[in-house]
């Protein structure tokens, strides 16, 4: 993809739209998009938070910050599939929680189940994100309602293994998974699990993404009725999101199990940090656009942005409003970036495309609508 | 594209509100911004009126009525309601109105009370219990309570209820039945109940904690209070009796709200030993306990001074870890004194106007006869939850099945 370097490069350069202008130049317009600005964000969050406790700068706090994430982290990437798709998930915090409840009922002491717990959790939650797919696909309810209502459900379920109070943990080795370390490696001391976790599984997204069910799913979360014109299975495009959000809700859980240890309150607000995360990443809700790593990066901001208040020794009654404020103002913020990036990229392109009607009322005041294409149909 | 961009960004919003707005109902919308101010003097404020604090503080060192040995019918000495007028030969139908059984210290008491009444119901005193769970709702347990006075065939009213203001109006209806009605465990804000049955209270825990971790630590040294929620009396007024003397003895704690969840607890105790040396550990229940002492091994520090609760996990743990600490009780067994004031209701026997039943913590000293005692129990077991002599000892506790 990168630019071959000769000379016609500086020529080239200037006539070609600035998100192909090799890795950096890239990288460098990707900051205008909010794909690339909540890295940028992630950034300052974390300058915030050293500055104002200089111990959160170590190496080894440092990564035992990202490995506490990584549950968070994973939950987005499960997200990001359903989002772009065009659709929510709303039941991973419940999925979380019951997976959560189930290890530390099915598991418990008993450390011979603990392969085949594992292989429970994921089939259970496999057949979780099949319901919610293909509720929302086949039988066409909107994907709110139907995970909305497989939220109740867990919870129910929840409630009924747990009667709502704390269990004894799974024994220590299943918990190990999210509680263990590689430990004496230089510099940074410790590699959680967890983090291993999340890097195998954010390569694996990358990957995915990248491979036909990727753009499919992408073309689908765009305008599914042009995918399904073009042949794509839409139904089934979804529904595999679908499974593949709540199998990384399982992930989330089987980390936070050991983590934690077993509360049926383990996962609370997870759909809302996962759903913030993306849109924080700014994978368009709607779907359609997105990259998944943007909604890693999303989880991270959420996960600092908790820490930086406990540095700021922000009072315990007004913690949840400022974070509520400050997530609202940096997706209002995402949103604006959207515009700003986009407009650029029309002035750039502007001059090789031939004046079409559409560009000629570009021109005018980019924030008035644009009649017939921007404010008809609704 | 615009058009599709707004309707996310609309869409983005919308979820961000719905769900902002469910977590603060938890957390951040409490209507209480004098909960910290309480610690300035002794000006009362919602969670602290100091009149209340001294009367806890004087009731820590009271001397109770009653068999020791049977702490759950022990009472100081007090006004008491007549009761001759309930007085029966006939098996009494009781009707429940429950808050909830939704943290570890309801279910171990809602499972003792259930054993009791099997005695109660071989004895002849009650024929059933009809129990409404209101789910920690304040409209349910309304309705539930609506639903006893006018079909529930009732004899007797229990209730626990859900939260103070709330309640009280429900509670006086059930008053105006002329039956006897049994108030335990959270208050109402009116005396019409036949008995109000409770531990000495939260400023009694606040007290006995803070001053445990005052005397163990220096001035100046960091206490993490770990809370559960905002808005609960018995809750609050811990935290306030706590702060209060924190503030006196110049300890500085830092608070927060956990809903008990172990990961939260977990990521707030590990940020805070980031930022610097925290020396105690106070929890205004021992729920999630565990999680905190945790924070401490992975990040390889020494163990704090704590305070818990008597909850098997803590006291477990504790045992494990030598650590410096102290179990408060919220008196479990005081679950099965509600029945039992029923038994002398329908004897005819006067009880307390307010059933103030002893509360007293659990010392390292007392702590290996509790866990020899509890053996075998669960972690989410209260060690004095006082069944002892109850039928189906230990095995109905040991299984905990949620009736």
């Amino acid at each position: 993809m990168s630019a071959p370097v000769s000379t016609p490069t500086a020529t080239r350069a200037a006539a070609l739209p600035r998100h192909a202008h090799g890795l950096a130049g890239r990288a460098a317009a990707s900051i205008g998009t909010p794909g690339g600005a909540v890295f940028v964000l992630v950034l300052a969050l974390l300058v915030a938070t050293v500055v104002a406790n200089p111990n959160f700068g170590d190496p080894g706090v440092l990564i035992r910050f990202l490995g506490r994430t990584a549950p968070i982290a994973i939950a987005a990437i499960g997200q990001y599939y359903v989002i772009v798709s065009g659709e929510f998930d709303l039941s991973m915090a419940a999925v979380i929680a019951a997976q959560v409840v189930v290890a530390g009922n099915y598991i418990g002491d008993d450390t011979g189940r603990n392969v085949i717990g594992l292989v429970l959790m994921l089939a259970l939650g496999a057949f979780i994100g099949l319901l919610n797919g293909l509720a929302t696909t086949l039988l066409q309810v909107p994907s709110f309602i139907v995970t909305l209502a497989m939220m109740l459900a867990l919870t129910g379920l929840v409630r009924y293994l747990s009667g709502g109070a704390a269990d004894a943990p799974p024994n220590d080795d299943f918990r190990e998974i999210g509680r263990g370390t590689v430990e004496s490696v230089p510099v940074v001391d410790v590699i959680p699990y967890p983090l291993i976790v999340l890097a195998v599984l954010s390569a694996l997204a990358v990957w995915l993404m990248r491979r036909p069910f990727g753009r499919t799913l992408l073309a689908v979360g765009d305008n599914p009725a042009a995918a399904r014109v073009s042949g794509a299975r839409v139904w089934w495009v979804k529904t595999r999101a679908f499974i593949l959000s709540s199998l990384a809700a399982t992930v989330a859980g089987i980390l936070l199990v050991g983590y934690a240890g077993v509360h049926p309150t383990v996962g609370d607000g997870y759909e809302f940090s996962a759903i913030t995360a993306v849109v924080l990443g700014g994978v368009v809700l709607g779907g359609g656009r997105g990259w998944v790593l943007s909604a890693v990066a999303g989880a991270f901001a959420i996960e600092l942005l908790f820490t930086l208040l406990t540095v700021l020794d922000v009072d315990a009654t007004w913690r949840d409003t400022v974070r509520g404020l400050i997530i609202i103002a940096a997706v209002a913020f995402a949103a604006r970036a959207w515009t700003v990036g986009r407009r650029t990229g029309t002035r750039r392109t502007a001059p090789t495309t031939p004046a079409t009607p559409l560009t000629t009322d570009l021109s005018g005041p980019p924030t008035e609508p644009t009649p017939g294409t921007n404010t008809g149909g609704n | 594209m615009r058009r599709t961009h707004l309707k996310g960004v609309l869409a983005g919003a919308a979820v961000l509100a719905v769900l902002t707005a469910c977590s603060t109902d938890d957390g951040g919308s409490d209507p209480d911004p004098d909960a910290d101010s309480s610690s300035t003097g002794s000006s009362d404020s919602e969670w602290f009126v100091q009149a209340d604090f001294d009367q806890q503080r004087e009731q820590m060192g009271a001397s109770f009525e009653g068999d020791p040995a049977q702490p759950y019918l022990q009472y100081i000495d007090g006004p008491t309601t007549d009761t001759a007028q309930w007085k029966t030969d006939k098996p009494m139908k009781v009707c429940f109105a429950n808050a909830s059984i939704s943290n570890p210290w309801r279910q171990t008491g809602w499972i003792t009370m259930n054993q009791q009444l099997k005695v109660l119901q071989d004895s002849g005193v009650v024929s059933a219990m009809e129990t409404r769970d209101a789910g920690d709702d304040d409209n349910k347990q309304i309705a539930d309570i609506d639903y006893f006075i006018s079909e529930g065939n009732c004899d007797a009213f229990i209730i626990s209820p859900n939260s103070t203001a709330a309640l009280t109006p429900a509670v006086e209806r059930a008053c105006e039945t002329g039956k006897p009605v049994v108030v335990f465990d959270r208050g109402v804000e009116t005396d019409c109940a036949t008995t109000f049955i409770h531990p000495i209270g939260g400023y009694a825990w606040g007290i006995a904690t803070a001053e445990f971790l005052a005397e163990n630590l220096e001035e100046g040294d960091k206490v993490v209070a770990l809370r559960i929620l905002p808005g609960v009396d018995v809750l609050e007024t811990r935290w306030a009796a706590a702060k209060k003397i924190f503030d006196e003895k110049g300890i500085e704690a830092v608070d927060y709200f956990t809903d008990a969840n172990p990961e939260k607890i977990k990521s707030i105790v590990t940020d805070e030993l980031t930022k610097g040396d925290v020396k105690g550990i106070w929890m205004d229940a021992g729920d999630g306990s565990v999680a905190a002492l945790e924070a401490f091994e992975d990040a390889g520090m020494d163990y704090p001074v704590m305070t818990g609760e008597d909850e098997m996990s803590f006291l477990r743990k504790w045992e494990e870890t030598g650590l410096t600490g102290l179990a408060p009780v919220y008196s479990n067994f005081q679950w099965r004194t509600p029945l039992l004031a029923l038994e002398k209701i329908a004897k005819g026997e006067p009880v307390p106007a307010e059933w103030v039943l002893p509360q007293e913590p659990i010392t390292e000293d007392g702590r290996a006869d509790y866990l020899e005692g509890n053996e075998g129990m669960p972690d989410g077991h209260y060690a004095k939850f006082g069944g002892e002599d109850l039928p189906g000892y230990p095995q109905v506790w040991q299984d905990r099945q949620i009736p």
